[in-house]
């Protein structure tokens, strides 16, 4: 019997045999798409540019040379240097590892606050719900960006501050999926099977209803992603997010519009990064949500 | 007698014309009171990021060096010295009375700033839209016409890079093509140097204001100046309002009524503009309103690249001074027509499509 064969065995005889075959389905369905497959080697790449950054990067990401100011792109520096003769690739590959971070956090962050109230909200009803989805859909009715740029004005600018900003604004949104799905599995017989057998809401919660959750959760993560990078870059650029010498795309972005119309260099190689990575995201996600979620392809 | 409706007694015409006035009336009700309390929240943040986060509210007014009797003055001034729900009372009846603090950054009411600011914004967002829904539509349903062709898996990359790409980014590209190497757009700014100040602001819309003065010269002018930062702005809703029209149309054109026309031998044309396009015009009011209110966050971010007078500029030039009472102020201002543009097209969408009546 070849791995293939156990993964795809029709009657698994253990729960991590089933777990192991549903993934491998997922990752074999997502294969076929071509974009899919694009958006999964970006994400990649992105992993292993932020993972191994001091061999990637060819020069230091702050060392200045004001011998080499403001060089355009050439063999030597692949996207020129800036303002203070910093390599702009060398700064790039170590801003992944800024993106990268506020990436993880935010969804460290956001998804479960926002699993754990919507999954609470649907699986106790009445009162309980009224008040949470009450203070769930006013989040979700305000603009995410100005909130976001309010707390942090409130918080104090830094990377950090901008992370829980931007964690703050995007949990509405998984909290109305989770509440959703918890809804149509809470009567189902296996949750009233396990309620006789004595378990509290606590383990009915956080063992029956939050794994059932979780793939429409991934789908709505990674989609979201990309809009959590160009806020991050928002408020990198604005001044509130990462500060310098800091490498973080969106305030090497804000550096370089001084220099604009000459040096246009300066300003639009960190541009591309962003783009690029939101686009992985956006293209894994819907990858994601065709294989995982059929019935809503094509919507957003 | 399959049903427990059937049993009972139909009602009399004029019961019912009754009934259907006092559901409507409970309609609007329910609405104006979802609005309010949604108003009512947004205050509560603002609110909690005034006055409970930053350490201490009154420190960062009087300022280090203040002594403990001035410290004590301006808390008392400041109403800190009471219950936060009476604190909160007190903000909610300033604010509906229009009193948002002072900015002290320009030294005026916030009031005052955000109603000379918010026309520039508005005119900017508005002709963004405008742009928008012009290609956007038209994109959409070529796209779910010519399903797979390589026109419609270009829409959807332009869909795609609605959700990735920054608006001060594609700002700022903007400008060093368009105005630095081709020349075709104007600079930074609502006017060239020379006009500015000339026309008397009525609206404070400068495409409108130089109409009404007769200035045809200016109006050229200012169209030159905002025509890329609301293109700019214009590429993010066409982007979002393209994709939807494409999955909406490729809804009904796989409906049965749609093949049953085609069977029939009804043009083309006809089936895609007349039969399955009008039944979408109703939830694309929704993605058009929603798209409008996104445009305004956007504006945020590009008003600062383009030097555009506007909230977005006043925001950010008081989050970088830390002026919170003009941040908070243009936070209400942009989320309350955030939230009115969200349940204003959320109410035109349940009385236009009669299912959701």
């Amino acid at each position: 019997m070849t791995t293939r064969d156990w993964l795809l065995a029709d009657s698994p005889t253990s729960r991590w045999q089933a777990n192991a075959g549903r993934a491998y389905r997922v990752f074999t369905a997502l294969l076929r798409n071509p974009l899919s497959v694009l958006g999964g080697v970006i994400i990649l790449v992105l992993l292993l540019t932020a993972l191994f950054a001091p061999w990637i990067a060819p020069f230091s990401p702050t060392g200045q040379s004001l011998a080499d100011r403001l060089l355009p792109p050439s063999g030597e520096h692949w996207m020129g240097t800036d303002e203070l003769g910093r390599d702009i690739f060398s700064r790039v590959v170590w801003g992944s590892q800024i993106t990268l971070t506020i990436v993880l956090l935010v969804a460290l962050i956001s998804a479960p606050l926002g699993l754990l109230i919507g999954a609470i909200s649907g699986y106790f009803g009445g009162w309980v719900d009224k008040i949470l989805m009450g203070f769930t859909d006013i989040f979700l009715s305000l603009p995410k960006l100005i909130l976001a740029l309010a707390f942090v004005a409130a918080l104090g600018p830094g990377i950090n501050n901008a992370i829980i900003a931007i964690a703050i604004t995007s949990w509405p949104a998984y909290a109305r999926i989770a509440r959703a799905e918890t809804l149509t599995i809470r009567n189902a017989e296996y949750i009233s099977a396990v309620q006789l057998a004595g378990a509290g809401p606590i383990r009915v919660i956080v063992q029956h209803i939050l794994p059932l959750c979780t793939s429409s959760m991934i789908i709505r993560v990674t989609l979201d992603m990309a809009g959590v990078i160009l806020t991050a870059a928002g408020l990198g650029f604005i001044g509130l997010g990462a500060q310098p010498p800091l490498p973080e795309w969106g305030a090497m972005i804000s550096r370089g519009r001084t220099f604009i119309l000459d040096q246009w260099w300066v300003a639009t190689m960190p541009g591309f990064a962003i783009i690029i990575v939101s686009l992985g995201f956006c293209f894994l996600g819907d990858g994601l949500r065709d294989v995982l979620d059929p019935k809503s392809e094509g919507k957003s | 007698m399959t049903t427990d409706q059937s049993a009972l007694p139909s009602p009399a015409p004029g019961n019912f014309a009754g009934r259907r006035a006092r559901r409507r009336a409970m309609a609007v009700g329910g609405f104006l009171i979802t609005l309010f309390l949604t108003f009512l929240g947004l205050l509560a943040i603002t609110f909690f990021i005034g006055r409970v986060i930053p350490i201490d509210p009154v420190l960062a007014v009087v300022g280090d060096r203040a002594t403990q009797a001035q410290y004590d003055a301006a808390k008392i001034a400041m109403g800190l010295d009471r219950p936060l729900y009476e604190q909160f009372f007190t903000y909610v009846v300033n604010v509906f009375s229009g009193d948002l603090g002072r900015s002290v950054s320009t030294g005026r009411a916030v009031a005052d700033d955000l109603s000379r600011f918010f026309p520039a914004t508005f005119e900017m967002a508005t002709l963004g839209i405008l742009i928008g829904v012009a290609l956007g539509v038209p994109l959409g349903v070529t796209a779910a016409a010519r399903q797979g062709s390589w026109l419609d898996q270009a829409i959807r990359v332009v869909g795609l890079l609605g959700y990735s790409v920054p608006a001060f980014w594609l700002g700022l590209v903007g400008l060093a093509l368009f105005y630095a190497r081709l020349r075709w757009v104007g600079g930074p700014g609502r006017l060239d140097i020379f006009y500015d100040g000339l026309v008397s602001p009525v609206t404070g819309m400068i495409l409108i204001d130089s109409l009404l003065a007769g200035e045809i010269d200016i109006f050229w002018n200012a169209v030159w100046h905002i025509i890329l930062p609301a293109s700019v702005l214009g590429f993010f809703s066409l982007a979002y309002i393209a994709r939807m029209t494409r999955s909406f149309m490729l809804d009904q054109l796989s409906q049965e009524f749609v093949t049953t026309a085609r069977v029939k031998g009804v043009p083309e044309q006809v089936v895609i503009w007349r039969h399955a396009f009008n039944p979408i015009r109703v939830p694309l009011i929704t993605v058009i309103g929603l798209s409008y209110a996104g445009l305004l966050e956007g504006s945020v971010m590009i008003e600062t690249v383009f030097s555009w007078p506007g909230i977005g500029n006043y925001l950010t030039t008081a989050l970088l001074n830390a002026d919170m009472n003009a941040v908070l102020g243009s936070t209400l201002v942009i989320g309350a027509v955030f939230i009115v543009i969200n349940k204003v097209s959320d109410v035109l969408y349940r009385v236009l499509d009669p299912r959701a009546r």
